[in-house]
C-alpha cells in the first residue's frame, strides 16, 4: 500500500539496515599536503551557496569533507546503476486535487521581519556579494 | 542569413490545488493567502505530488505525439531569488515526463488565408515543474514585495528544438499549442494571466556554417508581441554582426512599448544550478493497459492508455472533420476554431436552416465576426443568437427577402431589442416586391431616366446594366430580387 513521504530520519534508519557500516573513525588513505582549494573555487561555492568560510579553520573543514567524499571513488561501481535515493522503490504517492491547505496569510507573516500589507519585503533583486578582494577573509588572515 | 528559433513555453495547469501542496490555484486573491506551509519552505514540510497534474502531462504528453516515459524522476533547480523561498524549484531535468513529440500549425503564405501551408516543430521534451511567486519591484522605495500565491502552482514546460525561422512561424506554433492545451483542458494557457509564458532563443548564421550565438528573450506578454520581439531580435543581430560587433550569449527582456529588446545583463555571470535529484520524491511510474498493476488502489495509478482513449478531439481533427462535414474551406475551419464558441455557434446555426452550410459560413464569418469585432465582444455576449441568425436566413433562403435587406435585418437585431427577424422585415417593409408589374413599372422608370446607360448596354456593353440593377434596388429600398429585376431590364432592353 502506499504511504505518505518518509522524513529524513526515517531514511538514515533504512541506510544503516541495508549496508554494512562504514569504520566510525575516518583515516585518509594517503596525506596530500598538496591539496589546496583554490580561492577562485571558494568565492565560487560561497556565491553558490551563500555559506560563509570565514577562516582557516571552515577552509581546512571544507578540504577534510572533500577528501573524505573523494573516498567514494574508491569503489567498484563498473556495471552499477547510480542510485538516487533509498526511497527509489517506494511508491511515489498521489494526492487527489483538492484544496486542503492555504488561508494562514496571519501566521506565515509572523516570520517576516517585514511586511507591507501582507506582502513579504525583499531587497530589490539580487545584491551581489562583494568581490573577494573586498572582503576580510580568511586568506588575508591566514 | 539564416535565422533560427525555438521557444520554451511554460504553460500553467488547470487544477485546483497545487502541484506539491493542497493550497488553491487562483489568479487574483489577497496576497499569500493561497500560500501552504510547504509552498513558504517553512523547516518539517514535504512535497505529494497532485495526480490531476500528472494527468493533465500526460493528456498533453499524448496530444503533442510524445513518448510518455513510464519512469520519470523529480530534480532540484538551485538559485538565489526572493520569490523562490526554498532556494531551488523541483523540476524534471533527467528524465522528464515526455520526450519527442511534434507540434503541427498552419501558416498563410504572403498574409493571404487562401494560400496555407503546414509546418512541423519537433518538442524536446515537456516535464513537470514548480511555479515561482510573484516579485513587485518597488524600485522607489528600493525594495521588492513577493506575493507566494502563485508559487508551487504546476507548470508544463514544453520545450521545442530550434525548427523555426521567424517571428510569424513562432506566433503560428504558440497559437495552435494554446488551441489544443484550451481543447485538452489541461491549461487555459491564457497568456495575459500568465498562463501561458513564451521565452524564445533567437540566433543567425550563414547557410553552411555553424549556428550562431544565441540570445534568450523574456517578457513576451502576448503571441502578437512574441512576433514583435523575435523578427526584431533577428534583425538586431544581423545588423550587428553586418556591422562587424559580436553576439553574446545572454538574456534580454522584450519591451512592448519601444518594440524592441533590452540586454537583461546578469551581474553575476553564468548561472550554475548544482542539479541533483530531489530526495523527497521517489520516482514517478506510470502504467498503461499492459503493465496495469493487479491490486493497487485505481486512485494511485495512472494509466496512460486510458488517459489516451478519453483525449478530446484536437484542433487540427476538428478543422478536418468541419470542412469534410460542411464542405468549407480550410481557411474557414481555422477561423471558426479561432474564436472561443464559433465554431458552435456555426453548427447551430446549421441545425436550425436549410441554408446551405457554404451559405451560412459567409454569414458567420462576415456579418456576425466583423460585427462582433468592432464592438470587442465575445461570441458567448453576442446580441443575435445563433436561432436569431438561422431564423433570419430562413427568410433569405425562401426568398422572403433581398440579402441586401437581410443584411438591414441584421443590423436591426444586433441591437438586441428582442425583435424577430419576421417582425423587423414586417415593421420596416423589407419584403421582396412580390407584384410583377410594380416591378416592371419600376425598371421602366430607370430606364426611361438612364438614357446614357441605356445606349451604352445596346452599344454592346453588359457591365452597365449592374448599375441600372442596383438603381431599381435603391428605388425599392433593397426589396427587389435582383435576379427577377436582371430578367425584366434584359428582356425590355
Amino acid at each position: 500500500m502506499s504511504s505518505p513521504p518518509i522524513s529524513p530520519s526515517q531514511q538514515s534508519l533504512s541506510l544503516q539496515n541495508n549496508f554494512t557500516c562504514v569504520s566510525a573513525v575516518y583515516k585518509p588513505a594517503h596525506e596530500n599536503k598538496e591539496e589546496q582549494v583554490p580561492a577562485a573555487v571558494l568565492e565560487h561555492l560561497e556565491r553558490l551557496a551563500l555559506v560563509d568560510f570565514r577562516d582557516a579553520e571552515g577552509v581546512q573543514r571544507l578540504r577534510e569533507a572533500v577528501r573524505f567524499a573523494e573516498r567514494l571513488h574508491e569503489v567498484d561501481t563498473e556495471g552499477v546503476e547510480p542510485m538516487d535515493s533509498v526511497l527509489e522503490d517506494r511508491c511515489l504517492y498521489l494526492r487527489e486535487d483538492d484544496v486542503t491547505e492555504g488561508n494562514c496569510t496571519k501566521e506565515l507573516l509572523k516570520n517576516a521581519r517585514e511586511k507591507i500589507e501582507e506582502y513579504f519585503v525583499a531587497p530589490p533583486g539580487n545584491i551581489p556579494l562583494p568581490k573577494l578582494e573586498e572582503r576580510e577573509t580568511f586568506e588575508q588572515q591566514s | 542569413w539564416l535565422p533560427v528559433v525555438g521557444l520554451e513555453i511554460h504553460a500553467q495547469i488547470s487544477s485546483n490545488s497545487k502541484l506539491f501542496s493542497g493550497s488553491q490555484v487562483q489568479f487574483a486573491a489577497p496576497p499569500n493567502s493561497l500560500v501552504s506551509f510547504f509552498d513558504a519552505s517553512l523547516p518539517g514540510t514535504l512535497p505529494v505530488l497532485n495526480r490531476r497534474c500528472v494527468e493533465a502531462a500526460v493528456m498533453t504528453g499524448l496530444a503533442l505525439n510524445c513518448s510518455i516515459n513510464k519512469k520519470s524522476l523529480f530534480d532540484r533547480k538551485h538559485y538565489f531569488y526572493a520569490d523562490l523561498p526554498a532556494g531551488y524549484q523541483i523540476t524534471q531535468k533527467r528524465v522528464p515526463i515526455a520526450v519527442n513529440g511534434s507540434l503541427s500549425y498552419s501558416l498563410c503564405i504572403d498574409n493571404k488565408m487562401s494560400r496555407m501551408v503546414t509546418k512541423t516543430v519537433r518538442i524536446k521534451q515537456i516535464q513537470l515543474e514548480q511555479d515561482s511567486g510573484k516579485s513587485l519591484h518597488d524600485d522607489t522605495r528600493s525594495q521588492t514585495l513577493v506575493d507566494l500565491n502563485r508559487a508551487g502552482v504546476g507548470l508544463m514546460e514544453v520545450v521545442m528544438e530550434p525548427d523555426m525561422c521567424c517571428g510569424e512561424e513562432a506566433a503560428a506554433a504558440v497559437r495552435e499549442l494554446q488551441l489544443i492545451l484550451q481543447t485538452l483542458g489541461s491549461s487555459k494557457a491564457i497568456m495575459a494571466e500568465g498562463q501561458l509564458r513564451v521565452d524564445a532563443n533567437v540566433s543567425v548564421h550563414h547557410p553552411g556554417e555553424p549556428y550562431g550565438v544565441r540570445t534568450e528573450v523574456k517578457n513576451i506578454n502576448s503571441v502578437r508581441f512574441l512576433a514583435k520581439a523575435i523578427d526584431y531580435e533577428i534583425q538586431r543581430q544581423i545588423e550587428e554582426l553586418e556591422n562587424g560587433g559580436t553576439i553574446l550569449n545572454e538574456t534580454r527582456a522584450f519591451d512592448s512599448k519601444l518594440g524592441c529588446t533590452i540586454s537583461m545583463r546578469d551581474k553575476e555571470g553564468k548561472q550554475d544550478y548544482r542539479f541533483m535529484p530531489e530526495p523527497n520524491l521517489p520516482p514517478l511510474i506510470l502504467y498503461d493497459a499492459k503493465s496495469l498493476p493487479a491490486n493497487r488502489n485505481h486512485q494511485q495509478v495512472v494509466n496512460i492508455d486510458w488517459i489516451r482513449e478519453r483525449l478530446p478531439d484536437l484542433p487540427s481533427v476538428k478543422r478536418a472533420k468541419l470542412v469534410e462535414l460542411y464542405g468549407i474551406l480550410p481557411e474557414h475551419s481555422f477561423t471558426l476554431l479561432n474564436e472561443d464558441g464559433l465554431a458552435e455557434y456555426f453548427e447551430n446555426v446549421i441545425k436550425h436552416t436549410q441554408m446551405k452550410p457554404k451559405k451560412v459560413i459567409g454569414w458567420v464569418l462576415k456579418e456576425l465576426l466583423s460585427y462582433l469585432k468592432e464592438h470587442a465582444l465575445a461570441v458567448k455576449d453576442s446580441p443575435v443568437s445563433s436561432f436569431l441568425l438561422a431564423d433570419l436566413l430562413n427568410l433569405l433562403e425562401r426568398k422572403e427577402i433581398s440579402s441586401s435587406a437581410a443584411k438591414q435585418v441584421f443590423e436591426e437585431l444586433w441591437k438586441g431589442e428582442g425583435k424577430t427577424p419576421l417582425e423587423i422585415v414586417k415593421e420596416k417593409h423589407l419584403e421582396l416586391l412580390r407584384d410583377q408589374e410594380e416591378l416592371e413599372q419600376i425598371c421602366q422608370a430607370v430606364i426611361d431616366r438612364q438614357e446614357d446607360e441605356v445606349m451604352a448596354i445596346k452599344a454592346g456593353n453588359q457591365k452597365v446594366l449592374n448599375k441600372l440593377i442596383g438603381l431599381v434596388q435603391r428605388a425599392t429600398r433593397g426589396r427587389s430580387n435582383p435576379v427577377l429585376v436582371k430578367q425584366i431590364l434584359e428582356k425590355k432592353l
